[in-house]
């Protein structure tokens, strides 16, 4: 160990590492700055983390690197101009950021959606949620050092989903497809058919992703016990989504709130029990089952009709005072947004209620006493898009 | 027995290694230059202005009403409308955009310019390999290189076009029929363009 050691504050240094004296003990801890160009970390996300060792005693995630003024510029935009930013929130999901708004606008103007909308929205949504757990799980299993493999299998599923947001709403990731008081445009023909083969085959590549990966002696070792989250914690912190039902809460907005039509589908809402990062893992695959589920539902009764609310116009929307709060499940966990009219045709404020920001604020409590590998593979199974965190 | 997983999951991916040989399935990237997949009707990447007929200027179907560059989002969009007037594909006389700009490094593909558009005039192309070494002038489109020709959206938008062709033919004999059985009255009064910002 080097001398004198450094007694500057946390946070006011110049290099990546820094010698911080160990309160009432002997040697010294390490204050590491973790990224944002670290290739573990997301998206552009920097923890500064202080080691004992290589283990972590304090952890604090800095964010704000992808800060675009979301919100600020919602305001100043018509309420129909915000709904293609609303795609680059959490850039993997734009079905159901694009969802979520439109509800809240509905709430506020006092719109309804039609059946056949409705059920193409819980198609859409569900099938965003497939390829969202589906690459996440590639990604956590990527940040274990199984360089490539996983990640692959699970985009070549997430491809195929994609290829259906193309052809139904004109683009792969940022869809801009639901309007209020229903959809953009009606499916094109023969999208069903091939929607109903690509949720068809999906159980298949559950099953090879599984065998792949999930019984493997190594990624047990390294996320069992890893990380865990108590049920108290979660809740007193408020996250939600898959998250908060590895560490065994029973809350899914779509049983709680019973949005759209969710009333109509049956299916189970898998729980964990340990709250650790294999549970994360595991509930998100289990998700997946659940979600084919009411995918092969919805496709089977998608009533025909129209797909928009005839009573709501494109342009010149100007909700009467009032404000309303809708919020979904996304794949991420409760995605919310608050609005206030004052009459015009702007928002008088947007708020967004961003779940992988939510979950982040308990990394700490997870992390603390783990080695910095384990850190990478924690910070993996939270789920996060600094798009959304940062917005 | 410790490493059973192990060895069940190297089965896995030597199992993908080896009929990728055999099933085309298995095989599921192509190479792009050479090798391209057709796109979805729906594709949407850059806007583009449609004409009727040959002349990009005479058929141009935009009335600069502006909508569109009020409408769009991340405001990528600059018109300045024309002093004189043109007529339009009903024959009546309509102002039409003497600039007719869009930003390239701004525009988010995000269709609600065309959306909102009453006249049909824009619409989304689907040619995706739109980078350019020239930065400055090459980013920013002009109305020259905007207009394209109805047989080119019929090319690739086909359901899409025909609908609006449709739709433009049932609004020519609308007018046509206005016209016909009183030829007598007044002078048609310039249709007022949508109001200007």
């Amino acid at each position: 160990m080097t001398s004198p050691t450094s007694t500057a504050a946390l946070g006011q240094r110049s290099g990546v590492v820094e010698r911080v004296s160990k309160p009432g003990g002997e040697g010294e801890w390490l204050e590491v700055s973790m990224g944002p160009q670290h290739p573990s970390t997301h998206g552009v996300f920097r923890m500064d983390v202080v080691l004992d060792g290589e283990r972590v005693v304090r952890l604090k995630p800095v964010f704000g690197y992808l800060h675009r003024n979301h919100e600020k510029i919602a305001e100043g935009t018509t309420y129909l101009g915000s709904m293609p930013y609303t795609d680059r929130l959490d850039y993997f999901c734009s079905m159901t950021n694009n969802w979520a708004y439109a509800l809240a606008v509905e709430k506020l103007a006092g719109l309804h959606v039609p059946e056949r909308a409705e059920y193409l929205r819980v198609i859409l949504a569900e099938l965003t949620r497939l390829q969202n757990h589906a690459s996440l799980c590639g990604f956590l299993l990527q940040d274990m050092g199984a360089m490539g493999t996983p990640l692959m299998y699970a985009f070549r599923e997430r491809e195929k989903i994609l290829d259906l947001f193309e052809a139904i709403s004109g683009a792969r990731m940022m869809c801009n497809f639901m309007r209020f008081g229903g959809c953009r445009c009606d499916a094109p023909p023969g999208w069903l058919d091939a929607a109903r083969r690509v949720v068809d085959g999906f159980p298949a590549f559950l099953d090879e992703f599984e065998a792949l990966l999930s019984e493997n002696e190594i990624i047990m070792a390294r996320t069992q016990g890893v990380g865990v989250l108590p049920r108290e914690l979660a809740i007193n912190a408020g996250v939600t989504g898959p998250m908060l039902r590895a560490s065994g809460v029973n809350y899914d907005i779509r049983k709680v709130d019973r949005y759209g039509i969710y009333d109509r589908f049956e299916f189970k809402i898998p729980l964990g029990e340990h709250g650790d990062t294999y549970d994360r893992y595991m509930i998100r695959i289990l998700e997946m089952r659940e979600s084919v589920k009411i995918l092969q539902q919805a496709l089977r009764d998608i009533p025909p009709g129209p797909v928009m609310d005839p009573k709501a116009k494109l342009r010149g929307l100007r909700p009467k005072p009032g404000e309303a709060y809708a919020r979904i499940e996304a794949p991420k966990g409760e995605l919310g947004f608050y609005l206030i009219s004052d009459g015009g045709p702007n928002p008088y404020r947007y708020r967004v209620r961003p779940p992988s920001f939510i979950n982040l604020t308990v990394l700490e409590d997870m992390c603390r006493g783990h080695t910095v590998a384990d850190v990478v593979v924690i910070l993996g199974s939270v789920d996060i898009v600094l798009g959304e965190v940062d917005r | 027995m410790l490493g059973e997983a192990i060895l069940k999951g190297l089965a896995v991916t030597a199992k993908n290694f080896a009929l990728s040989y055999v099933s085309r399935a298995r095989l599921v990237t192509i190479q792009y230059p050479e090798e391209r997949q057709p796109l979805p009707e729906a594709t949407r990447q850059f806007p583009f202005l449609v004409y009727d007929g040959d002349d990009p200027h005479a058929g141009l179907r935009c009335v600069a009403c502006q909508i569109c560059e009020k409408e769009c989002p991340p405001q990528c969009i600059y018109i300045v409308k024309s002093k004189d007037k043109k007529p339009d594909h009903t024959g009546k006389p309509q102002f039409y955009p003497a600039i007719f700009d869009i930003d390239l490094s701004v525009c988010m593909s995000c269709q609600i310019c065309v959306e909102v558009c009453p006249f049909d005039a824009i619409k989304m192309d689907t040619e995706f390999e739109l980078s350019t070494t020239d930065r400055f002038h090459g980013l920013l489109v002009h109305k020259e290189q905007l207009a394209k020709s109805n047989a080119y959206y019929h090319k690739i938008h086909p359901t899409e076009a025909a609908a609006v062709d449709a739709r433009l033919a049932a609004e020519r004999a609308r007018a046509d029929a206005k016209a016909k059985p009183a030829p007598p009255t007044p002078p048609q009064k310039p249709a007022p363009a949508p109001t200007p910002a």
